[in-house]
């Protein structure tokens, strides 16, 4: 009887992780299916042309630049943010503190908070300082948005450093200012893993662009032009009624996920690397 | 003297890092609370209109009029949670049982990977599934059985996508959790003769159910801010839907579909500003409160 119970819920486990598992292929399953038809060499390499949104000749070149301009801008004001922070909670506080500990469940909440209150809060900023929809105030959401993603896995590696390394460079007569250079070096791999994780969210999020960054047909050429991003390249032409317009979508979204995919891979591949260097 | 002014140089140079790093700590800390702050004064402007009780009772949503009733946005927003907690809650507890106490470790390997990927997935993609494939499925397969006619873009769409989202995020704080309960507690149930499935229920799943439930507290303010995929199935009819297959209209949706047009409309902006800032203020508290209870059983196993 106790065996059966256990046979019973043994198999029940199974089911449900294949459940899972099986959920992720089948999206896989219809992204590709529909996307890969749609794709074409126009879809990257050519901004819309004329006529695009009732189904003529173009390309979804300006949300794939849009995007990368945004995540690009958004990641190295992330970093200007959160590197120091991480420096200061391991390097410059002491083991056990109130203010790491502070800190990191602050960026534990602030992780929480879904990326459509950073688009509401945003526009808000946006409006008090008389900014329109532009890349700059995209890339301004988009940064509160992954900040707490790179505080949080960056201290995750952070806090592995061995202490003896610290004290080995203070006792050689080092500041602490001159060891953040051999605690960077030693969180290296695990700073691009926080990259890669930050782009792979930053990417993909559309929420907290909407207000912000707007949207356009052409390349943005400066910080203050809107810029078109692909979620919302996907979210915008998946509403038309005209079949073509949706095909677009699914090359988007199609695009997207093999970014994602990337990023998502080479975030692991860094990761394991670090656990091997580990001093 | 030279090599006094030297160091007296480094000791500045790291005095100012310090000052620097601590400020920006300080706003990291902050921003929480700015945020909190800052959509609070844009829904003041409402919040002098009418009560707030009024505002979230109010089943009427119609803002030419001056009509802000949030309830049926409410409603909507605990439907789609709901049903995506039902869902996902019990297959991450057995997978997650699974795969922390019988997985052979090639296994693990293989499914790790899989569920970062699908923790990965940007909103829009699956909102671009849940069209292809699950409305579809619920319209033509599901509702039929059920209802006279459902268009499909229904509460149970979005709670089907939402649990497929939450799934690796609560999967992920499980295994985290069984990790830390210690061996020495389950090896002293099995050498009394407990199964292995006895001791998981009366030993890991008992030990461990504030961690539990801390993770579905998370999962569930995860999927109280979800947006764009809901926003793309839901069907967005500003009316409390009365079953699974109704449309539904959840606050974040609300708050996305109606940019641009808010500008015009007097008190508009505001009553999308408070909606922003209820779903921030129980987002907060919530992953407050559960944060705290993971980190206490993190550092209470900790040794």
């Amino acid at each position: 009887m106790r065996k059966l119970e256990e046979t019973i819920f043994k198999n029940l486990m199974r089911i449900a992780t294949l459940v899972i598992l099986g959920s992720l292929l089948l999206i896989f399953i219809a992204i590709i299916k529909r996307g890969i038809p749609a794709m074409s060499w126009d879809m990257i390499s050519k901004i819309p042309g004329g006529g695009f949104y009732i189904g003529r000749e173009g390309g979804l070149l300006n949300a794939i630049a849009g995007s990368v301009f945004l995540v690009i801008g958004a990641t190295i004001l992330g970093l200007a943010i959160s590197i120091p922070v991480v420096v200061y909670i391991n390097v410059y506080l002491p083991r056990k503190s109130f203010l790491a500990d502070l800190t990191r469940l602050s960026a534990d909440v602030l992780f929480g908070i879904p990326s459509i209150v950073y688009g509401a809060f945003a526009f808000t900023l946006m409006i008090y300082f008389g900014l329109k929809t532009s890349l700059l105030a995209g890339i301004i959401a988009v940064s509160l948005l992954i900040t707490p993603i790179l505080i949080r896995s960056m201290d995750e590696v952070a806090r592995l450093v061995p202490k003896d390394l610290k004290d080995a460079a203070l006792s050689l007569g080092a500041t602490r200012y001159e060891i953040i250079r051999v605690v960077l070096r030693q969180i290296s791999p695990g700073i691009t893993t926080a990259i890669l994780l930050s782009i792979g969210r930053a990417i993909g999020d559309a929420a907290s662009v909407l207000f912000t960054a707007g949207y356009t047909d052409s390349i943005p050429t400066s910080l203050n032009q809107p810029a078109a991003t692909l979620p919302l390249a996907i979210f915008f032409q998946l509403s038309s009624p005209i079949p073509e317009v949706q095909d677009r979508a699914y090359a988007a979204a199609l695009i997207l996920t093999v970014i994602v995919l990337v990023l998502s891979l080479l975030a692991r591949y860094y990761s394991r690397k670090f656990s091997k260097n580990k001093v | 003297m030279a090599l006094r002014n030297n160091s007296a140089i480094r000791i500045l140079k790291d005095k100012i890092a310090s000052n620097i790093m601590l400020a920006l700590t300080i706003f990291s800390l902050a921003l929480a609370l700015i945020i909190g702050v800052g959509l609070y004064i844009k829904s003041m402007p409402i919040l002098h209109e009418h009560s707030m009780w009024s505002l979230l009772s109010g089943d009427s949503w119609r803002p030419f009029k001056g009509q802000f009733g949030f309830f049926p946005f409410i409603m909507g927003t605990l439907w789609v949670t709901g049903i995506s907690i039902i869902i996902a809650l019990p297959l991450c507890l057995l997978t997650s049982i699974y795969l922390s106490e019988y997985a052979h470790p090639y296994v693990k390997r293989m499914v790790f990977p899989m569920i970062d990927i699908l923790a990965g997935i940007p909103p829009v993609v699956y909102g671009v599934w849940g069209i292809l494939v699950v409305v579809p499925f619920i319209s033509d397969k599901i509702a039929p059985h059920f209802v006279e006619y459902s268009s499909g873009y229904s509460v149970l769409a979005g709670g089907i996508i939402l649990a497929i989202m939450i799934i690796p995020l609560i999967i992920s704080i499980m295994l985290e959790i069984f990790a830390a309960i210690p061996k020495e507690l389950k090896d002293a149930s099995l050498s009394l003769g407990a199964t292995n499935w006895q001791t998981i229920k009366f030993v890991l799943f008992r030990k461990s159910l504030p961690g539990i439930i801390a993770a579905i507290v998370l999962a569930i303010s995860r999927a109280f801010g979800e947006t764009i995929a809901v926003l793309m199935v839901c069907g967005n009819i500003p009316i409390t839907p009365n079953s699974v297959f109704d449309s539904g209209y959840p606050l974040p949706a609300l708050i996305a579909n109606n940019y641009g047009e808010m500008m015009s409309i007097p008190l508009y902006d505001s009553a999308l500003m408070l909606a922003a800032f209820i779903l921030f203020a129980i987002i907060f508290l919530f992953n407050t409160v559960s944060r705290i209870i993971l980190v206490r059983i993190e550092k209470r196993y900790a040794l």
